[in-house]
Protein backbone atom coordinates (compact mmCIF):
# COMPACT_ATOMS: atom_id res chain seq x y z
CA UNK A 1 0.00 0.00 0.00
CA UNK A 2 2.68 2.16 1.03
CA UNK A 3 3.96 4.25 -2.40
CA UNK A 4 7.48 5.93 -0.88
CA UNK A 5 8.18 9.13 0.34
CA UNK A 6 5.16 8.90 2.44
CA UNK A 7 4.97 10.48 6.12
CA UNK A 8 5.33 8.63 9.36
CA UNK A 9 3.16 10.31 12.05
CA UNK A 10 3.19 10.07 15.67
CA UNK A 11 1.43 11.89 18.63
CA UNK A 12 3.00 14.28 20.86
CA UNK A 13 3.39 13.30 24.21
CA UNK A 14 3.28 17.27 25.84
CA UNK A 15 -0.20 16.70 24.84
CA UNK A 16 -3.08 15.97 26.84
CA UNK A 17 -5.77 14.10 25.02
CA UNK A 18 -9.47 12.28 25.74
CA UNK A 19 -12.38 11.40 23.72
CA UNK A 20 -15.03 13.45 24.49
CA UNK A 21 -18.85 12.84 22.53
CA UNK A 22 -16.69 11.10 19.14
CA UNK A 23 -14.58 14.05 19.14
CA UNK A 24 -10.97 14.63 20.35
CA UNK A 25 -9.84 17.41 22.81
CA UNK A 26 -6.50 17.97 23.01
CA UNK A 27 -4.42 20.72 25.38
CA UNK A 28 -0.84 21.34 24.17
CA UNK A 29 0.86 21.36 27.55
CA UNK A 30 3.76 23.77 26.35
CA UNK A 31 0.97 26.63 25.61
CA UNK A 32 -2.46 25.06 26.89
CA UNK A 33 -3.87 25.68 23.45
CA UNK A 34 -7.01 23.66 23.08
CA UNK A 35 -7.96 21.49 20.32
CA UNK A 36 -11.32 19.34 19.17
CA UNK A 37 -10.83 17.44 16.75
CA UNK A 38 -14.10 15.93 14.24
CA UNK A 39 -14.61 12.25 13.78
CA UNK A 40 -12.02 11.59 10.91
CA UNK A 41 -9.05 13.59 12.67
CA UNK A 42 -9.57 12.06 15.55
CA UNK A 43 -9.50 8.67 13.62
CA UNK A 44 -6.24 9.91 12.52
CA UNK A 45 -5.04 10.80 15.58
CA UNK A 46 -5.54 7.71 17.43
CA UNK A 47 -3.94 5.42 14.50
CA UNK A 48 -0.90 7.93 14.88
CA UNK A 49 1.85 5.54 16.42
CA UNK A 50 5.04 6.60 14.41
CA UNK A 51 5.00 3.34 12.45
CA UNK A 52 2.13 2.79 9.79
CA UNK A 53 2.79 4.77 6.82
CA UNK A 54 -0.15 7.65 6.36
CA UNK A 55 -1.29 6.63 3.48
CA UNK A 56 -1.99 3.16 4.67
CA UNK A 57 -3.46 5.15 7.43
CA UNK A 58 -6.03 6.95 5.29
CA UNK A 59 -6.66 4.04 3.61
CA UNK A 60 -7.67 1.60 6.39
CA UNK A 61 -9.49 4.40 8.54
CA UNK A 62 -10.66 6.76 6.24
CA UNK A 63 -11.04 5.24 2.66
CA UNK A 64 -12.45 2.12 4.23
CA UNK A 65 -15.12 3.68 6.19
CA UNK A 66 -16.45 7.12 4.94
CA UNK A 67 -17.52 7.81 1.15
CA UNK A 68 -14.47 9.45 0.16
CA UNK A 69 -11.62 8.67 -2.75
CA UNK A 70 -8.41 7.84 -1.80
CA UNK A 71 -6.33 10.90 -3.20
CA UNK A 72 -9.38 13.35 -1.84
CA UNK A 73 -8.67 11.58 1.80
CA UNK A 74 -4.95 11.76 1.63
CA UNK A 75 -4.86 14.97 0.56
CA UNK A 76 -7.30 16.26 3.10
CA UNK A 77 -4.96 14.07 5.79
CA UNK A 78 -1.80 15.39 5.06
CA UNK A 79 -3.01 19.19 5.63
CA UNK A 80 -4.52 18.16 8.96
CA UNK A 81 -1.89 16.45 10.14
CA UNK A 82 0.74 19.43 9.00
CA UNK A 83 -1.30 21.93 10.77
CA UNK A 84 -1.16 20.17 13.86
CA UNK A 85 2.59 19.34 13.72
CA UNK A 86 2.58 23.34 13.29
CA UNK A 87 1.09 22.95 16.50
CA UNK A 88 3.50 20.68 18.21
CA UNK A 89 0.50 18.09 18.34
CA UNK A 90 1.55 15.61 16.24
CA UNK A 91 5.58 14.76 15.00
CA UNK A 92 5.67 13.84 11.41
CA UNK A 93 8.78 12.11 9.93
CA UNK A 94 9.70 10.62 6.86
CA UNK A 95 11.16 7.51 8.35
CA UNK A 96 8.81 5.01 10.74
CA UNK A 97 10.07 5.87 14.34
CA UNK A 98 12.03 2.28 15.83
CA UNK B 1 -13.87 30.98 29.64
CA UNK B 2 -12.76 30.65 25.74
CA UNK B 3 -15.48 29.45 23.93
CA UNK B 4 -14.27 26.02 22.53
CA UNK B 5 -13.71 25.79 26.45
CA UNK B 6 -17.14 26.70 26.90
CA UNK B 7 -18.45 24.55 24.37
CA UNK B 8 -16.64 21.53 25.48
CA UNK B 9 -17.61 21.98 29.31
CA UNK B 10 -21.34 22.24 27.80
CA UNK B 11 -20.72 19.19 26.09
CA UNK B 12 -19.57 17.24 28.85
CA UNK B 13 -22.77 18.34 31.12
CA UNK B 14 -25.08 17.45 28.36
CA UNK B 15 -23.26 13.38 28.18
CA UNK B 16 -22.69 13.12 32.15
CA UNK B 17 -19.31 13.38 31.59
CA UNK B 18 -16.72 14.35 34.46
CA UNK B 19 -14.43 16.72 32.65
CA UNK B 20 -12.48 17.55 35.54
CA UNK B 21 -11.46 15.61 38.63
CA UNK B 22 -9.74 17.31 41.92
CA UNK B 23 -7.74 14.61 43.08
CA UNK B 24 -6.23 15.76 46.81
CA UNK B 25 -3.94 12.99 47.38
CA UNK B 26 -2.99 13.97 51.21
CA UNK B 27 -3.99 16.36 53.86
CA UNK B 28 -1.27 16.79 55.63
CA UNK B 29 0.85 19.62 55.22
CA UNK B 30 3.91 21.37 56.02
CA UNK B 31 2.10 25.10 56.54
CA UNK B 32 -1.20 25.47 59.47
CA UNK B 33 -3.22 27.98 57.38
CA UNK B 34 -5.25 29.70 60.05
CA UNK B 35 -8.20 29.35 57.01
CA UNK B 36 -7.18 26.13 56.17
CA UNK B 37 -10.98 24.02 56.24
CA UNK B 38 -9.32 20.57 56.55
CA UNK B 39 -7.85 18.34 59.38
CA UNK B 40 -4.01 17.35 58.38
CA UNK B 41 -3.71 14.08 60.51
CA UNK B 42 -3.60 11.18 57.93
CA UNK B 43 -6.01 9.04 58.31
CA UNK B 44 -5.47 6.19 55.84
CA UNK B 45 -4.31 7.93 52.39
CA UNK B 46 -4.82 5.55 49.31
CA UNK B 47 -2.21 3.99 48.35
CA UNK B 48 0.30 4.75 45.31
CA UNK B 49 -1.78 1.18 43.98
CA UNK B 50 -4.61 2.36 45.11
CA UNK B 51 -4.24 5.69 42.77
CA UNK B 52 -2.55 3.75 40.44
CA UNK B 53 -5.71 2.02 39.95
CA UNK B 54 -7.94 4.85 40.28
CA UNK B 55 -6.31 7.21 37.54
CA UNK B 56 -7.27 4.74 34.62
CA UNK B 57 -11.08 4.33 35.60
CA UNK B 58 -10.72 8.55 35.67
CA UNK B 59 -9.57 8.02 31.92
CA UNK B 60 -12.01 5.57 31.28
CA UNK B 61 -15.18 8.14 32.36
CA UNK B 62 -13.82 10.53 30.16
CA UNK B 63 -12.09 12.82 32.80
CA UNK B 64 -9.41 15.14 31.01
CA UNK B 65 -8.23 18.08 33.72
CA UNK B 66 -6.88 16.02 36.58
CA UNK B 67 -5.85 18.83 39.57
CA UNK B 68 -3.24 17.20 42.14
CA UNK B 69 -3.84 18.93 45.40
CA UNK B 70 -3.65 18.55 49.00
CA UNK B 71 -2.86 19.40 51.81
CA UNK B 72 0.31 19.65 50.49
CA UNK B 73 0.82 17.17 47.62
CA UNK B 74 4.75 17.29 47.40
CA UNK B 75 4.57 15.43 51.15
CA UNK B 76 3.91 12.52 49.19
CA UNK B 77 7.07 10.25 48.10
CA UNK B 78 4.94 9.00 45.07
CA UNK B 79 4.11 12.56 44.12
CA UNK B 80 6.34 12.50 40.65
CA UNK B 81 4.87 8.55 40.19
CA UNK B 82 1.39 9.57 40.45
CA UNK B 83 2.18 12.59 38.21
CA UNK B 84 4.06 10.16 35.44
CA UNK B 85 1.39 7.90 35.46
CA UNK B 86 -1.26 10.25 34.99
CA UNK B 87 0.76 11.94 32.43
CA UNK B 88 0.79 8.13 30.26
CA UNK B 89 -3.05 8.65 30.65
CA UNK B 90 -2.85 12.03 28.69
CA UNK B 91 -4.77 13.71 31.75
CA UNK B 92 -4.29 17.11 31.60
CA UNK B 93 -2.52 17.67 34.82
CA UNK B 94 -2.72 20.83 37.28
CA UNK B 95 -0.24 21.12 40.65
CA UNK B 96 -1.44 22.66 43.17
CA UNK B 97 0.92 23.08 46.30
CA UNK B 98 2.44 25.49 48.49
CA UNK B 99 5.70 25.32 46.44
CA UNK B 100 8.22 25.04 50.01
CA UNK B 101 9.55 21.95 49.01
CA UNK B 102 10.03 22.63 45.32
CA UNK B 103 14.00 23.56 44.47
CA UNK B 104 15.21 23.17 40.79
CA UNK B 105 15.06 19.43 40.28
CA UNK B 106 11.61 19.06 41.27
CA UNK B 107 10.69 22.29 39.22
CA UNK B 108 12.60 20.66 36.48
CA UNK B 109 10.69 17.04 37.24
CA UNK B 110 7.12 19.13 36.96
CA UNK B 111 8.44 20.66 33.24
CA UNK B 112 9.93 17.53 32.34
CA UNK B 113 6.78 15.25 33.41
CA UNK B 114 4.50 17.95 31.54
CA UNK B 115 2.25 19.43 33.99
CA UNK B 116 0.27 22.35 32.50
CA UNK B 117 0.17 25.02 35.12
CA UNK B 118 0.90 25.17 38.73
CA UNK B 119 -1.17 27.20 41.70
CA UNK B 120 0.23 28.36 44.79
CA UNK B 121 -0.96 30.51 47.38
CA UNK B 122 0.56 33.85 47.97
CA UNK B 123 -1.16 35.32 51.06
CA UNK B 124 1.14 38.67 51.22
CA UNK B 125 4.11 40.10 50.08
CA UNK B 126 5.17 40.58 53.08
CA UNK B 127 6.71 37.82 54.89
CA UNK B 128 5.31 38.52 58.36
CA UNK B 129 2.26 38.73 57.05
CA UNK B 130 2.72 35.93 54.90
CA UNK B 131 4.15 33.68 57.11
CA UNK B 132 1.69 34.82 60.10
CA UNK B 133 -1.46 32.98 58.02
CA UNK B 134 1.12 29.89 57.17
CA UNK B 135 2.38 30.01 60.71
CA UNK B 136 5.45 28.90 58.66
CA UNK B 137 8.64 31.11 59.41
CA UNK B 138 10.10 31.56 55.74
CA UNK B 139 7.33 30.31 54.06
CA UNK B 140 7.20 33.17 51.92
CA UNK B 141 10.81 33.19 50.66
CA UNK B 142 10.48 29.40 50.19
CA UNK B 143 7.34 29.91 48.65
CA UNK B 144 8.70 32.88 46.39
CA UNK B 145 11.81 30.57 45.46
CA UNK B 146 9.88 28.18 44.34
CA UNK B 147 7.85 30.21 41.86
CA UNK B 148 11.14 31.36 40.20
CA UNK B 149 11.98 27.43 39.74
CA UNK B 150 9.14 27.03 38.47
CA UNK B 151 9.00 29.56 35.98
CA UNK B 152 12.28 29.54 34.97
CA UNK B 153 11.69 26.22 33.58
CA UNK B 154 9.09 27.99 31.14
CA UNK B 155 6.25 26.46 33.27
CA UNK B 156 2.78 28.55 33.93
CA UNK B 157 2.20 29.39 37.70
CA UNK B 158 -0.88 31.20 39.11
CA UNK B 159 -0.39 33.07 42.52
CA UNK B 160 -3.26 31.98 44.45
CA UNK B 161 -4.21 35.62 46.93
CA UNK B 162 -7.12 34.47 49.69
CA UNK B 163 -8.36 37.77 51.04
CA UNK B 164 -9.22 37.44 54.54
CA UNK B 165 -8.87 40.01 57.43
CA UNK B 166 -5.23 39.57 58.55
CA UNK B 167 -4.13 40.30 54.53
CA UNK B 168 -7.31 42.54 53.08
CA UNK B 169 -4.63 45.37 52.46
CA UNK B 170 -2.11 43.25 50.59
CA UNK B 171 -3.86 42.28 47.10
CA UNK B 172 -1.62 45.26 45.16
CA UNK B 173 1.07 44.32 46.64
CA UNK B 174 0.95 40.23 45.63
CA UNK B 175 -0.65 41.11 41.96
CA UNK B 176 2.88 43.40 41.50
CA UNK B 177 4.97 40.14 43.65
CA UNK B 178 3.08 37.67 40.61
CA UNK B 179 3.88 40.10 37.77
CA UNK B 180 7.61 40.19 38.97
CA UNK B 181 7.97 36.89 39.27
CA UNK B 182 6.11 36.14 35.85
CA UNK B 183 3.47 34.62 37.57
CA UNK B 184 -1.09 35.30 36.68
CA UNK B 185 -2.54 36.68 39.22
CA UNK B 186 -5.96 35.70 40.79
CA UNK B 187 -7.89 36.58 44.14
CA UNK B 188 -10.36 34.62 45.74
CA UNK B 189 -12.32 36.60 48.91
CA UNK B 190 -14.12 33.59 50.35
CA UNK B 191 -13.03 31.69 53.59
CA UNK B 192 -14.31 28.01 53.62
CA UNK B 193 -16.14 26.49 56.63
CA UNK B 194 -14.20 23.52 58.12
CA UNK B 195 -14.52 20.31 55.95
CA UNK B 196 -16.08 18.54 58.86
CA UNK B 197 -18.83 21.39 59.54
CA UNK B 198 -17.03 24.28 61.82
CA UNK B 199 -17.75 27.64 60.40
CA UNK B 200 -16.13 29.60 63.14
CA UNK B 201 -13.53 30.35 60.22
CA UNK B 202 -15.57 32.20 59.00
CA UNK B 203 -14.63 35.14 61.10
CA UNK B 204 -11.44 35.64 59.19
CA UNK B 205 -13.91 36.82 56.18
CA UNK B 206 -13.62 40.23 55.12
CA UNK B 207 -15.61 43.14 56.48
CA UNK B 208 -18.37 44.36 53.72
CA UNK B 209 -16.61 47.77 53.29
CA UNK B 210 -13.36 45.74 52.44
CA UNK B 211 -15.05 43.53 50.01
CA UNK B 212 -16.92 46.25 48.24
CA UNK B 213 -13.69 47.88 47.72
CA UNK B 214 -12.06 44.82 46.20
CA UNK B 215 -15.49 44.66 44.29
CA UNK B 216 -15.09 47.84 42.42
CA UNK B 217 -11.13 47.77 41.62
CA UNK B 218 -10.07 47.90 38.13
CA UNK B 219 -7.00 45.93 38.72
CA UNK B 220 -9.10 42.96 40.16
CA UNK B 221 -12.21 43.19 37.98
CA UNK B 222 -11.12 44.72 34.80
CA UNK B 223 -11.60 48.22 33.45
CA UNK B 224 -15.58 48.04 33.22
CA UNK B 225 -16.45 48.72 36.81
CA UNK B 226 -19.43 50.36 35.78
CA UNK B 227 -21.01 47.45 34.03
CA UNK B 228 -19.70 45.14 36.58
CA UNK B 229 -21.33 46.44 39.42
CA UNK B 230 -24.48 47.37 37.88
CA UNK B 231 -27.87 46.28 39.19
CA UNK B 232 -29.10 42.47 38.25
CA UNK B 233 -30.69 42.07 35.09
CA UNK B 234 -34.14 40.64 35.45
CA UNK B 235 -34.19 36.24 34.58
CA UNK B 236 -35.31 34.81 32.41
CA UNK B 237 -36.66 31.33 31.54
CA UNK B 238 -33.04 30.46 30.68
CA UNK B 239 -31.42 31.80 33.95
CA UNK B 240 -34.49 29.98 35.79
CA UNK B 241 -33.59 26.41 33.89
CA UNK B 242 -29.95 27.13 34.47
CA UNK B 243 -27.48 25.23 37.36
CA UNK B 244 -24.91 26.68 39.70
CA UNK B 245 -22.10 25.27 38.21
CA UNK B 246 -19.87 22.24 37.24
CA UNK B 247 -20.15 20.77 40.49
CA UNK B 248 -21.63 17.48 39.76
CA UNK B 249 -22.06 18.16 36.33
CA UNK B 250 -19.39 18.04 34.49
CA UNK B 251 -16.46 17.49 37.77
CA UNK B 252 -16.36 16.38 40.99
CA UNK B 253 -13.80 15.99 44.45
CA UNK B 254 -11.68 12.85 45.40
CA UNK B 255 -10.04 13.19 48.81
CA UNK B 256 -7.52 11.03 50.12
CA UNK B 257 -9.13 8.55 51.86
CA UNK B 258 -11.05 7.71 48.46
CA UNK B 259 -14.42 9.68 49.09
CA UNK B 260 -16.15 11.10 46.10
CA UNK B 261 -17.74 14.73 46.77
CA UNK B 262 -19.41 16.96 43.95
CA UNK B 263 -16.68 19.52 44.96
CA UNK B 264 -13.90 20.49 47.14
CA UNK B 265 -16.35 22.68 48.61
CA UNK B 266 -19.13 20.88 48.75
CA UNK B 267 -18.38 17.61 51.07
CA UNK B 268 -21.72 15.75 50.26
CA UNK B 269 -20.27 12.10 50.48
CA UNK B 270 -21.62 10.51 47.34
CA UNK B 271 -19.55 7.13 47.35
CA UNK B 272 -16.08 5.95 47.95
CA UNK B 273 -13.80 4.52 45.28
CA UNK B 274 -12.07 2.50 47.77
CA UNK B 275 -15.00 0.17 47.37
CA UNK B 276 -17.11 1.13 44.36
CA UNK B 277 -15.99 1.87 40.85
CA UNK B 278 -16.28 5.28 39.94
CA UNK B 279 -17.85 5.40 37.33
CA UNK B 280 -20.91 3.87 39.06
CA UNK B 281 -20.52 6.63 41.35
CA UNK B 282 -20.27 9.01 38.98
CA UNK B 283 -23.53 7.76 37.02
CA UNK B 284 -25.65 6.55 39.48
CA UNK B 285 -24.70 8.14 43.40
CA UNK B 286 -28.06 9.41 44.34
CA UNK B 287 -26.36 12.49 46.14
CA UNK B 288 -25.22 13.58 42.91
CA UNK B 289 -28.35 12.52 41.32
CA UNK B 290 -30.01 15.09 43.33
CA UNK B 291 -27.29 17.57 42.75
CA UNK B 292 -27.72 17.38 39.20
CA UNK B 293 -31.81 17.65 39.56
CA UNK B 294 -31.39 21.18 40.77
CA UNK B 295 -32.30 23.96 38.72
CA UNK B 296 -32.45 27.43 40.12
CA UNK B 297 -36.05 28.07 39.35
CA UNK B 298 -35.87 24.52 42.57
CA UNK B 299 -34.28 27.36 45.09
CA UNK B 300 -36.87 28.45 47.53
CA UNK B 301 -35.24 31.59 48.09
CA UNK B 302 -33.05 32.06 45.52
CA UNK B 303 -35.35 32.28 42.74
CA UNK B 304 -37.32 34.83 44.01
CA UNK B 305 -34.13 36.86 44.49
CA UNK B 306 -33.28 40.24 42.75
CA UNK B 307 -29.76 38.34 41.79
CA UNK B 308 -30.90 35.24 40.68
CA UNK B 309 -29.64 35.77 37.26
CA UNK B 310 -25.98 36.88 37.87
CA UNK B 311 -25.46 35.37 41.52
CA UNK B 312 -22.37 33.19 42.03
CA UNK B 313 -24.29 30.93 44.26
CA UNK B 314 -22.32 28.33 45.48
CA UNK B 315 -24.18 25.31 46.28
CA UNK B 316 -21.45 23.67 48.30
CA UNK B 317 -21.08 26.83 50.89
CA UNK B 318 -25.28 26.89 50.56
CA UNK B 319 -24.73 22.84 51.46
CA UNK B 320 -22.36 23.68 54.85
CA UNK B 321 -25.24 26.23 55.99
CA UNK B 322 -27.59 23.68 56.00
CA UNK B 323 -29.18 22.97 52.45
CA UNK B 324 -27.72 22.70 48.68
CA UNK B 325 -30.84 24.37 48.10
CA UNK B 326 -30.80 27.45 49.97
CA UNK B 327 -28.65 30.59 49.49
CA UNK B 328 -24.51 31.16 50.16
CA UNK B 329 -24.45 34.13 52.60
CA UNK B 330 -20.91 34.65 51.26
CA UNK B 331 -22.02 35.00 47.82
CA UNK B 332 -25.00 37.10 49.00
CA UNK B 333 -22.31 39.19 50.34
CA UNK B 334 -20.39 39.10 47.19
CA UNK B 335 -23.63 40.10 45.01
CA UNK B 336 -24.65 42.92 47.13
CA UNK B 337 -20.87 44.66 47.91
CA UNK B 338 -21.11 44.29 44.02
CA UNK B 339 -24.16 46.00 43.19
CA UNK B 340 -25.61 47.77 46.37
CA UNK B 341 -28.85 45.76 45.91
CA UNK B 342 -29.90 43.44 48.97
CA UNK B 343 -30.79 40.37 48.93
CA UNK B 344 -33.52 37.84 49.04
CA UNK B 345 -31.48 36.20 52.18
CA UNK B 346 -30.33 39.59 53.41
CA UNK B 347 -33.62 40.37 53.69
CA UNK B 348 -35.00 37.17 55.17
CA UNK B 349 -32.28 37.14 57.69
CA UNK B 350 -33.12 41.00 58.47
CA UNK B 351 -29.80 42.45 57.37
CA UNK B 352 -29.95 45.71 56.68
CA UNK B 353 -28.29 47.41 53.67
CA UNK B 354 -25.27 50.16 54.22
Amino acid sequence: MNQGNDKYISRSKSVAARMLGGEMMIMSTWDSTLFSLNQTASVIWKAADGATPLRDIVEREIVANFEVDSETAYRDALELVEELAQHGILKIADEPHR
Amino acid sequence: MGSLMAEINAKAIALGVPLGVHLDLTWRCNERCVHCYLDHDDQGEMSFGEIDALLPQLADAGVFFLTLSGGEPLLRRDLFDIVRRARQLAFNVKLKTNGILIRECEAALIRELGVDSVQISVYSHRAETHDAITRAPGSLARTIAAIRFLVSQGLKVTVANVLMRLNRGDYPGVRELAAELGATFTIDPTITPHIRGDRSLLALNIRREDLRQVMRDPAVVGNNVEEYCTPPPPADEDAMDGIACSAGHSACYISPYGDVYPCVQFPLPSGNVRTQRFIDIWRYSPQLEEVRSIRTRDLPVCSGCAHVASCSRCPGLAYMEGSMRGPSTADCAKSYARTGVITANMRRLGIAAG
